[in-house]
């Protein structure tokens, strides 16, 4: 692979500090149809949530006696990317959508609601590397959307490493020519990590700050995702009594 | 079926959790040793290289061939790397015949990252002519008994399948191939308060989460990925990093 500077006296090419997160813009309710929804720009991605359920679970064969089931289908838009993408499930998108129901399913209390299922589409209308982190961000603001009781929110970030730097939320580019991606999504009270993959190279005492800058973005985007759902709710229109 | 045997696995978490409390895992292991392991080289005559790889109850054959083909647009002058995985219906009564699911193409994605991201093999080595023709290793995981820890035990097979390989009998193969590393993974289960190194079928079954971290003989980590449905402390995952290393190089001494 091509060398490419992406640290240019301490700044990325986008005017970053390493530890700083893109411009993030969330938005809570933007569906009329689904039971809860939520949308998400990071950088340039754009990415649309939506929940259904909880409610009952065909084939029915596919119920479980004890628990409600959680499905996620994580999907990129044929356009969300230079290179046209074919539409439909392909390997990556199976991967993606397994880690983020794993990601979401430990806020969940799934046995609330035996045989039946929660279903989540996250679609990616343009990408921008980091597209499964934000899509879990979004999600868990969906699924407060739509009244579902979680026990905390989940938020995540991606950090990489370009020229030996560890830098906070990637972009495209740095992904691509970058040396290592460690998507994390964590809960926002416990600090629990409900996702970590990472592809690259990383020494010991690189993942271990990694893990820390991590979970600062993460804490960061915590306050973000609290903030949006408080002006959805602000500005919700009040029950007209009497 | 599938379902009895769910909900048969999580009545068996009290009691596998009882015994950790007495520093017990169910088959008798403390929580850092990893299970017998067996790892057999050229068992398939048909394949350039080929290992097979026993880890306590879990059985995992490995296949690699080396196959001429067009180089990928984006890399004319790179040959490429392309890992399979399959769960075999005969390995487990859960494995399904059909396509893929998302638990064989996850185990086939971390292979192969770990694999890839390890740098182990020089792409550029495969190059026959830039543009025109590069080698493409296929390897392929079948899982043929599912005693637990599938990623370790198939990541084993893979690079001792690599290990093994020889060249086709085609004079485009040019030069003798050979890894620059050797990456192994090593898994760790989150029961309860315990972090277990390589869980068995049983620990799987009822485990809040597991962790993999794919590692170098230098200390650098080429690939990781938390599985199931639970969630790890930041102190856990630095415990489970701690476990890894120390069981890395034990099992890199067995290729």
């Amino acid at each position: 692979m091509e060398e490419k500077k992406l640290l240019i006296d301490g700044r990325r090419l986008d005017g970053r500090a390493p530890n700083e997160l893109r411009p993030v813009k969330l938005k809570v309710g933007v569906l009329k149809r689904a039971d809860g929804s939520a949308y998400i720009e990071m950088g340039d991605n754009k990415i649309l949530v939506a929940v259904y359920g909880p409610q009952e679970l065909h084939p029915r064969h596919q119920q479980q006696p004890e628990t409600a089931v959680l499905r996620c289908r994580y999907n990129m838009a044929p356009f969300s990317v230079v290179d046209r993408k074919r539409p439909g499930l392909d390997r990556r998108s199976v991967e993606i959508s397994k880690v983020v129901r794993e990601a979401l399913e430990p806020v969940l209390f799934l046995n609330l609601y035996p045989r039946s299922v929660i279903d989540l589409y996250i679609e990616v209308l343009q990408a921008d590397a980091g597209t499964r982190v934000a899509g879990v961000t979004a999600c868990s603001l969906a699924l407060a959307d739509a009244g579902i009781p979680i026990r905390d929110l989940v938020a995540g970030v991606s950090v990489g490493k370009v020229d030996g730097t560890l830098i906070l939320d990637l972009n495209a580019e740095e992904d691509q020519y970058g040396e290592a991606d460690m998507p994390v999504t964590m809960t926002g009270r416990d600090k629990r990590i409900t996702l970590l993959q990472m592809d690259g190279h990383l020494t010991r005492e690189e993942f271990r700050r990694a893990l820390q800058l991590a979970a600062e973005g993460c804490e960061r985007l915590y306050e973000l995702q609290k903030q949006a759902l408080r002006e959805k709710y602000a500005s919700a229109p009040k029950e007209v009594t009497g | 079926m599938i379902e009895k045997q769910r909900i048969l696995s999580l009545l068996k978490r009290e009691p596998l959790l009882k015994l950790l409390e007495q520093g017990r895992r169910v088959d008798g292991r403390a929580p850092d040793q990893y299970r017998p392991l067996s790892i057999e080289k050229r068992v398939i005559k048909s394949a350039e290289g080929s290992a097979l790889v026993r880890l306590g109850d879990t059985t995992v054959l490995a296949g690699a061939k080396p196959k001429k083909m067009p180089p990928f647009p984006d890399s004319p002058e790179e040959g490429a790397l392309i890992v399979g995985a399959e769960l075999r219906p005969l390995a487990s009564p859960t494995f399904e015949p059909g396509p893929p699911d998302e638990n064989s193409i996850e185990l086939a994605r971390v292979v192969d990252r770990g694999l890839r991201e390890s740098k182990c093999i020089d792409f550029r080595e495969l190059c026959i002519e830039a543009g025109k023709e590069v080698w493409v290793i296929y390897v392929d995981v079948h899982v043929l008994d599912h005693g637990g820890n599938l990623i370790d035990a198939s990541m084993l097979a893979s690079i001792a399948a690599l290990l093994d390989m020889r060249g086709p009998e085609d004079p485009a193969w040019k030069k003798e191939f050979s890894l620059k590393f050797k990456p192994v993974s090593v898994t760790i289960a989150k029961l309860g308060n315990s972090l277990l190194v390589d869980p068995c079928l049983e620990e799987e079954e009822v485990m809040d989460a597991r962790l993999t971290f794919c590692v170098r003989e230098d200390g650098v980590i080429s690939a990781i990925q938390k599985g199931g449905s639970g969630y790890f402390e930041s102190g856990e995952i630095l415990r489970a990093e701690e476990l890894a290393f120390a069981c890395a190089e034990k099992l890199r001494r067995m290729l």
